[in-house]
């Protein structure tokens, strides 16, 4: 790809890769389905803020979404909230919070919408009691392109219920979705972080804190030796002492330009890690913070991709069952901190054996990991395909949402209910990333 | 109370207000292009609100410039919906917010009434037509503890803008809300939203006419 390539009118979370569509906002739900040409498809994508190409489509129509940010009706006695598929997690808080009620599913970034919430079937630090997002969605609306409403739940289509759930976006649109909340009494979280140094005590921590509402932990993807797999274990739970609930700070940063390519490099990031692990002097730090800081500190800064440069980023999540456990993920470790194409943003976490409800969703029961890396010509797609290869070995799977370069034989390896998902496909909805792990349009 | 043409939008944004704590949002269905039917319409919101503390006029089309360079009926329906229909509500609303002493009119206008562009002067003439009306309104009635505000939005990513490619000038309309309530809150009389399109029309403004006719804008 050319560095002066033009920028396509809209653009992944990572950047990469750059695809051009026509993009087609929707402001009503009447607005769709759209008058089109015939034989180009569609997608209906949000905020963007899946990484790679799932929420892209080359030569095609995006539909976005961020303008159906109505809400239907709320009931404050059940917390169960009916929204428009474009509402944003972050408008949710903002209505929800102030009355108590909080999300029951949040990802590390709240500027994502309910339908891309429910596409990707989207998980957080409360997975090992929770499960994923579409368990919190009793119920939802899938429009198909010719014209057709299903009302999708556990007794009503379920089987579209199910396809929709994890099915990126593929099935149709969802217009709109109900989002079941949970009771707060406070906006503070009690937490406590630990410090670590070796997946071990990570295991030993994470089973220790199996009661603990939210758990999640960085881990330090450079420093080797007797530093390998160090990091730091964060716990928290709502803390149960009434207190304030007013509306949030608003993010105060914006990366206004793109850091050059030289910028993050294996000694800076190295230097960021060692700072950040000793920043907590103690082993054990616990304390009382706002929500915020603790589900989203990235949204702190606006536009945090621009730290990669032009060139964009390139991330990768897997999860590796239990069984393989912990030989998998050393081995991913190694290979990472061996390419010295560093990350300061890795994150670790046990998902529980929370059934996931979609057809497609990614979590399973095991241990995740996930984190970016630089777009380094080639270097970083060899990494990732070996990081796929080892994955693939371990009988895990990799998160389509986060995706811009697995192999076709992975993804069919990962996921072989691909071709049953496919009978669920609206014939008029495609996405670059389903086009490239089958070969299919 | 909320006025538009189409029956399930004004449902949908009428849910959204209740849901978000309003205490009531009645609904009132009309082409306001059609003048005679604005006196029942704002003497029905006058009688179901009690009182009538602010009006919002934002309707308003586009409208195809280069159809109405060619067809007078088109350039006059873009002057009916933009002005006239418009100058239908003020005169009603003007006249009730004198007599109750108070009140605000919050009209949106545009940055295109500014200056006349080969590119879109008949959409810029019904709002500068729009601008003159309001400045003389304000004068008559600012005294009576009216406040008549004149709102110039630049490019805002609405549906009437979807077709147009969006660049780094475009706004979301929630930017563009903010600013229309703050001025709102202050009393002002003119607000460009966002802030720099104060700057930008000040210069566009000092253009002098023997330049700005060879410009192509």
């Amino acid at each position: 790809m050319s560095p002066r390539q033009a920028r396509p009118q809209f653009e992944s979370w990572g950047r990469y890769p750059r695809l051009s569509a026509e993009v087609l906002p929707l402001f009503w739900r009447e607005d769709f389905p759209p008058a089109r040409a015939s034989g180009t498809k569609m997608l209906a994508v949000g905020m963007g803020r899946s990484y790679g190409d799932v929420c892209l489509l080359q030569n095609g129509t995006l539909l976005r979404t961020p303008n159906l940010d109505r809400l239907i009706s709320f009931d404050s006695e059940t917390g169960l909230l009916r929204c428009e598929a474009g509402v944003t997690l972050a408008e949710i808080l903002d209505f929800a919070v102030p009355r108590g009620w909080f999300l029951p599913v949040s990802p590390g970034t709240k500027y994502v919408t309910v339908g891309g919430a429910i596409a990707n079937d989207i998980h957080g630090k409360n997975h090992h009691l929770a499960g994923t997002f579409g368990r919190h969605t009793p119920c939802f609306e899938l429009v198909r392109s010719d014209g057709t409403q299903l009302l999708c739940s556990a007794t009503q289509n379920p089987q579209w219920y199910a396809a929709t759930v994890g099915g990126m976006g593929l099935t149709g649109l969802i217009s709109w979705a109900e989002v079941q909340m949970c009771p707060i009494v406070s906006r503070r979280i009690r937490y406590r972080s630990t410090r670590f140094v070796g997946l071990e005590e990570f295991t030993a921590l994470s089973q220790a804190s199996k009661r603990v509402e939210y758990s999640v932990a960085w881990i330090d993807c450079v420093a080797q030796g007797r530093n390998f797999a160090r990091g730091i274990f964060i716990q928290g739970e709502h803390d149960s002492n009434p207190g304030p609930l007013a509306p949030s700070p608003k993010p105060m940063l914006t990366l206004p330009f793109d850091l050059p390519p030289f910028a993050l490099n294996s000694s800076s990031v190295g230097a960021f890690n060692t700072l950040y692990y000793h920043k907590q002097l103690g082993k054990q730090r616990t304390g009382l913070v706002d929500y915020e800081p603790f589900f989203y500190p990235l949204d702190r800064i606006l536009q945090w991709n621009r730290l990669y440069g032009r060139e964009g980023l390139l991330q990768f999540q897997c999860v590796l069952p239990w069984e393989s456990d912990p030989m998998g993920m050393i081995q991913v470790l190694k290979a990472i901190t061996a390419s010295g194409l560093a990350s300061f943003l890795a994150v670790i976490k046990v998902f529980g054996d929370v059934a996931s409800p979609g057809m497609m969703s990614f979590p399973m029961p095991g241990i995740t990991l996930a984190l970016d890396f630089p777009i380094r010509r080639e270097v970083s797609f060899d990494l990732l395909d070996r990081l796929a290869a080892i994955t693939a070995e371990f009988g895990g799977r990799m998160y389509p949402a986060k995706d811009a370069c697995m192999s076709a034989p992975h993804f069919q390896q990962f996921y072989p209910q691909w071709q049953d998902f496919s009978a669920f496909i609206d014939p008029a909805f495609s996405s670059s990333f389903w086009q490239r792990v089958t070969g299919l349009d | 109370m909320l006025v538009a043409r189409n029956p399930d939008r004004l449902t949908a944004v009428a849910q959204d207000l209740l849901t978000r704590g309003a205490l009531a949002a009645e609904t009132w269905v009309m082409d306001l292009d059609n003048t005679s039917a604005h006196e029942e319409m704002l003497a029905t919101a006058a009688e179901r609100l009690g009182r009538i503390d602010l009006a919002l006029i934002a309707h308003g089309v586009l409208g195809d410039q280069q159809a109405a360079e060619a067809d007078f009926e088109i350039a006059a329906a873009i002057l009916h919906t933009n002005f006239t229909s418009t100058v239908s509500l003020l005169t009603w609303l003007g006249n009730y917010f004198q007599a109750q002493r108070g009140g605000t009119l919050a009209v949106i206008s545009s940055v295109a009434g500014d200056r006349g562009r080969k590119s879109n002067y008949v959409y810029g003439a019904s709002k500068g037509a729009l601008n003159i009306f309001l400045e003389g309104l304000r004068n008559r009635i600012d005294r009576d503890g009216v406040q008549v505000l004149t709102i110039k939005p630049g490019f805002v990513a609405t549906p009437m803008t979807a077709h147009v490619p969006q660049n780094r000038l475009f706004a979301s309309p929630d930017e563009v809300a903010h600013g229309i309530l703050r001025a709102i809150e202050r009393r002002r009389d003119v607000v460009y939203v966002p802030w720099f399109w104060a700057g930008i029309m000040l210069l566009v403004r000092a253009i002098p006419g023997f330049r700005f006719k060879k410009m192509n804008m």
